[in-house]
This record gives structure tokens, sequence and C-alpha cells, in this order.
């Protein structure tokens, strides 16, 4: 069953590029819609009836070492629903039938490494699929063809490529350790602590990789310029998922259950977390575009996931898999607000945008709830996972860094509030047509997106009780 | 730009004969082989693919250009051997026990036998690349 997770998306793949014209025209799009529902579905019954039990019909072929706990569970269906709001975006949004194809081949591709970089249990294969995620992503930024999205491309992929060589270095180093690249392997050469001088080398070569990856502050160069140049529904993708699984995840799971990492670096981590949070949180308040206020905004939200990595307790790794579900929700929404926005007036800029609230009623409403759950309101969904972390951080005796990272939220808080009033509650300049002009896949997204955002709040309890109780196995 | 290109391939296929003779050198010839085929021919032919898109730049401007990136590399030579020199006085590397793992099974084995999924990821890699370089070079938007 969970090798059809990359075998599912390849097969569509081969099928959609095999020489017939109504494969392209017609039905691409609802075929790979459905992969994705079917992949959204697929966790939620898992609950209900853990399907990983029944047989795997394709898997037999292939010597696939994959595995699934709750954490991968939750990075699939963060995966799912990013790529399927992306896909409805991207539906009403790009401009030809042409690129409209090229998005869902690439889309398919993102899909197989990042299912598959969740899945794996081997740490050359997380590489490799943290690759093709990334090659996918390049592509994807500069699909338009325009200059500033070609370089917003070309910072990403040497950025990348430095990434690249420090985790292959320390994949290297690992090996050199352990004999072994399976986290089971290296975990245990972890805990005999033989050669420790060279195994933490390799993590902190790792950690410098995936730094880069997240694109925290001080290697945070290529994320403006590729969030907010890339058309929009890429930027769903990206900003929502693609660099938080092949940066975040692979934090998250490597620190919590294979590397057994020292207080420095723990420390090392905190404070990069820190910076980010309240530099990313100062820049946003400069931007006049929405799409690069967000991108920014994205920035100084990993920060608060890395915080939580760096603290490095049990109630610390449970906020920071919260936040990332809460951020792919949230991040996601805005950005397809922004695209409403883009629809009707051709522009994200808040110079020309104002006073849209009775034009656009299901964007205002819930670009207020996406604003407010990240500016962390209660009893929206970022308010739970921010207390966490923050609790967290006070139990361990981190007070500085916990009432930084409270105090930033009310930076978070300001500068999506001004944004909010001009664009959607001032006086507007301009009359407009009263006719939306929204089509009903991005008003569908926005609103799926924000009842999940009101949903996890709400439902907070129910889904606490069910991570703790899981995510207790995982961390080492 | 397109003999900027081309040198750049060049680059790529020594390197890749460099690091095989290397690999050769470190008892693995199988993994030597496996770099030498898949980069000299497989990536270069995309490269190559990638350069019969692109349009040629002036006389002149080659000239300004060649001009300008030996202003810019002037000072790198001793910007090398002040940095050569003091490392040689103040690095010192800490002591790695580089004990070899244990001879593991044979590499035809391994790539055949035990990783298919990276076996896998190569190949969608490469298809990756395919679309990559048809989506951004080929394909003309009307």
């Amino acid at each position: 069953m969970l090798s059809s997770f990359i075998l599912a998306p390849l097969i569509l793949l081969l099928i959609l590029n095999l020489p017939f014209e109504f494969l392209r025209k017609q039905i691409a799009f609802w075929l790979t819609l459905s992969l994705l529902l079917n992949q959204i579905l697929l966790p939620v019954i898992h609950f209900w009836l853990p399907w990983s039990i029944y047989p795997d019909p394709l898997g037999r072929f292939f010597a696939f070492k994959l595995s699934l706990d709750m954490l991968s569970l939750i990075m699939l269906f963060s995966i799912a629903v990013v790529a399927f709001v992306s896909l409805l975006v991207a539906k009403s949004t790009l401009a030809t039938e042409r690129r409209k194809f090229n998005f869902i081949n690439l889309l398919l591709i993102s899909l197989i490494g990042m299912n598959t970089t969740v899945l794996a249990t081997d740490i050359f294969s997380l590489y490799v699929f943290m690759e093709i995620t990334a090659v996918a992503a390049f592509v994807l930024i500069a699909i338009e063809k325009n200059q500033f999205a070609v370089e917003g491309t070309f910072k990403y992929l040497i950025l990348s490529i430095i990434a690249s060589i420090f985790i292959l270095t320390s994949i290297a180093l690992l090996i050199l350790a352990s004999g072994d690249t399976s986290f089971k392997g290296i975990y245990a050469a972890f805990s005999s602590n033989f050669n420790t001088t060279l195994l933490n080398f390799a993590v902190g070569l790792f950690l410098c990789g995936l730094l880069i990856k997240c694109g925290v502050v001080p290697f945070h160069g290529w994320v403006p310029d590729a969030y907010s140049e890339a058309p929009i529904a890429v930027s769903v993708l990206l900003a929502g998922i693609v660099t938080k699984v092949s940066g975040i995840y692979v934090m998250l799971r490597l620190f919590s259950s294979v590397f057994v990492m020292g207080e420095s670096f723990g420390n090392a981590i905190m404070f990069i977390g820190i910076i980010s949070i309240v530099l990313a949180a100062l820049a946003a308040f400069r931007q006049n575009e929405i799409k690069r206020m967000l991108a920014y905004s994205s920035i100084s939200q990993v920060g608060y996931i890395a915080l939580a990595v760096g603290c490095a307790t049990p109630l610390a790794y449970l906020g920071a898999v919260l936040h990332f579900f809460n951020h792919a929700i949230f991040k996601s929404l805005l950005f397809v607000n922004s695209a409403s926005l883009e629809k009707k007036f051709g522009s994200t800029d808040t110079a020309i945008i104002t006073g849209l609230g009775n034009q656009l009623p299901v964007t205002s409403v819930t670009s207020l709830v996406g604003l407010l759950s990240t500016a962390g309101i209660p009893p929206l969904s970022v308010f739970w996972s921010k207390l966490i972390i923050i609790i967290a951080l006070f139990n361990s005796g981190r007070f500085a860094y916990g009432s930084i990272a409270l105090l930033a939220s009310v930076l978070t808080l300001a500068y999506f509030l001004t944004l909010e009033r001009n664009v959607f509650f001032m006086k507007p300049e301009m009359t407009m047509d009263t006719e939306d002009g929204i089509p009903f896949s991005i008003k569908f997204s926005e609103i799926l997106l924000a009842v999940i955002t009101i949903g996890v709040g709400l439902g907070l309890p129910f889904i606490l009780n069910a991570l703790t109780s899981q995510l207790k196995d995982i961390i080492h | 730009m397109t003999i900027r290109l081309i040198r750049s391939i060049v680059g790529l296929a020594l390197t890749s004969a460099i690091l095989s003779v290397i690999m050769y050198r470190l008892n693995s010839p199988l993994a030597a082989v496996f770099e030498l085929s898949v980069c000299s021919g497989l990536i270069s032919v995309i490269f190559i693919t990638t350069v019969s898109f692109t349009q040629r730049i002036s006389k002149e401007r080659l000239l300004i250009r060649r001009r300008e990136r030996l202003a810019r590399f002037l000072y790198l030579p001793f910007i090398i051997i002040v940095a050569g020199v003091l490392l040689m006085q103040y690095l010192k590397i800490p002591q790695f026990d580089l004990s070899v793992p244990a001879k593991g099974p044979d590499v035809r084995r391994v790539l055949w036998n035990l990783r298919h999924l990276d076996l896998l990821g190569q190949v969608i890699i490469l298809l990756a690349g395919v679309f990559g370089v048809v989506i951004l070079f080929k394909e003309t938007d009307k």
C-alpha cells in the first residue's frame, strides 16, 4: 500500500504523456485531482481502518524500504491538501492549456519526491527524493519564463546545490562512521558513542544544508524572489509544502529520531530560529507587495518551527509538527487569497488595492481567518501551535527565547492587520463592478482551507490526544 | 553565452573523468564506470541540448567580457596563497578514527537488488531534467 504513494503518481505521469491529445486536454486535470483527493482521504481513513496492514500488490515487485508513522501521515495529508489547492488555483490562473499541462506534470514529479521523502527510512533515498522535489521546484518557479522568476530560480538553484553538497558530504561521513545508510543503523552508531567527533561533524554539515533548504534568515535570499515572482499556483505549492518538506520535515525526522543532537546544536538552531522570526517579521513590515510580505512571513513562521526543533523536548516536537501542518494550511490560504486579488486587479500591490471588503466577500472573510490565525489569535489553529512551542520553551527554562517568540507574534499581528485594513476595510478608491469575477475553483480552495484552519483550532483537544499518543513512539 | 556553456560542459566531463580515476584508485571500479557513463554521457547530452537553444553573443561583447574577467580575478592568486599559508599555520585537523567499514555486498547486488528506491529516484530525476529542458528552453508560447 505504501509504495502506491510513489508508484501511483509515476504511473499517472507516464499515462498522461502518452501521445494522445484527449489525455492532455480533457482528463489530465481530473485524473490528477482525483489522485490528490485519494491521498487526502487515505490518511483520514487510516484512523478508522489502518490500511497499512493490507497487502501491497505493486510493492511486491520492488524492494522499497518505506515506513509509516503519525508524522508521515500528517505530512502526506498536508502534501495532498496543498497540492490539491495548488492544482485548483493553477486551473484558473495559468494562461495556456500547454502551461497547465506542464504544471500538472511537474506537480506529479514533485508529489513523488515529497511522498517518498516523507516515507523513506534510508538517509540516501531521503536525499535522492529531496533532490527530485527541488528539481521540479526549479522548473516550476520559472514556468512562465519571466525575468525575475528566472532570477529567483537561479538563486534557489545555486543555494540548493550548496545545500546538497553539505548534505551529501554529511551522508558520506555518516556512512563512514556507521557503515549503514538506514535510519536504524545511523541511530545505532549515535547511541554506541563511537567516533563522536566525526558524527558531530556530519550532523553539523547536514544541519547547514537543511537550514539553506528551509530558507531561514542568513540563507533566505532566494525566498522572496521565488515566492513572489513564480505563478501563484506555484507559490502556493512552494510556500505551503515543497520547501517545508525538504527542509523542515527532514530536520524534524532526523533530529527527533535519527541523530542524537548535542546541546550546542540545539542552541544554534534556536538562535537561527529566533533571528529568523524577528528579522523576517521586521522585513515583512516594509513590503508593499502582498506576495513578498507572505514570503517574509513564511520565513518568520519557519523560524518558530526551527525554535521548537532546537528546543528538542517532546512537547516542542509536538508543537513543531502542529505548526508545520498549520503553516501549510494558512500559508496556502493566504496565497490563494492573493491569487483572487491578482485575478481581480492584475496586481497584488497594496498601494493599488484598497477597500475590497464588499466586492470580494469570500476572499476578505477567509483572508481575515488566515491572517488572524497567522498572528496567533485564539481559537484559530496557529494560536495553539505557537502556544505549545512557547510553553515548551518556558518549560525547558529558555525564558528569553520564549518571550521573544511571544512578542514577535504581536509583530506579525501588526503587519497583517495593517494589510487587512488597507486591502479590505478602507474605502475603495475606485468603483468596481459588483460581479466579483473570481472562479469557483479559487473560492472553493479559500473556503476549504479556512474551514480546516477553524476546524483544527476548535477540534484541537481531539487532535492533540491522537498526536501525543502516537508521536511519543517516534521521538527517541 | 554559447562558448561559456560549452566550456562548462567540457569542465563537467573533465571533472567526471577525474572523479572516476579517483574512484578507480580507491578500489571501486564499478562506481568509476557508473560515474563515467552516467555523467559524461547522459548529463552532457542534456547540456548539449540546452546549448543548441541558445544564441551567440557579438565579438565586441566577448572581448569586453574577457577583459572584465581578467580584472575580476587579479587578486585571486594572492588570496589563495595567503589563505593557504594561514591554514597551514593555524589549522589543526582533529584526528578522526577513519576505520573503513567492513566490506559490504557486491556493488551490482546493491544496485539491482537492494536499492530499488534510489534507482527509481535516479530515473525520475532524469525525467524531471528532461521536462525542465523541454519546458524552459524548447517550448515557445504562442
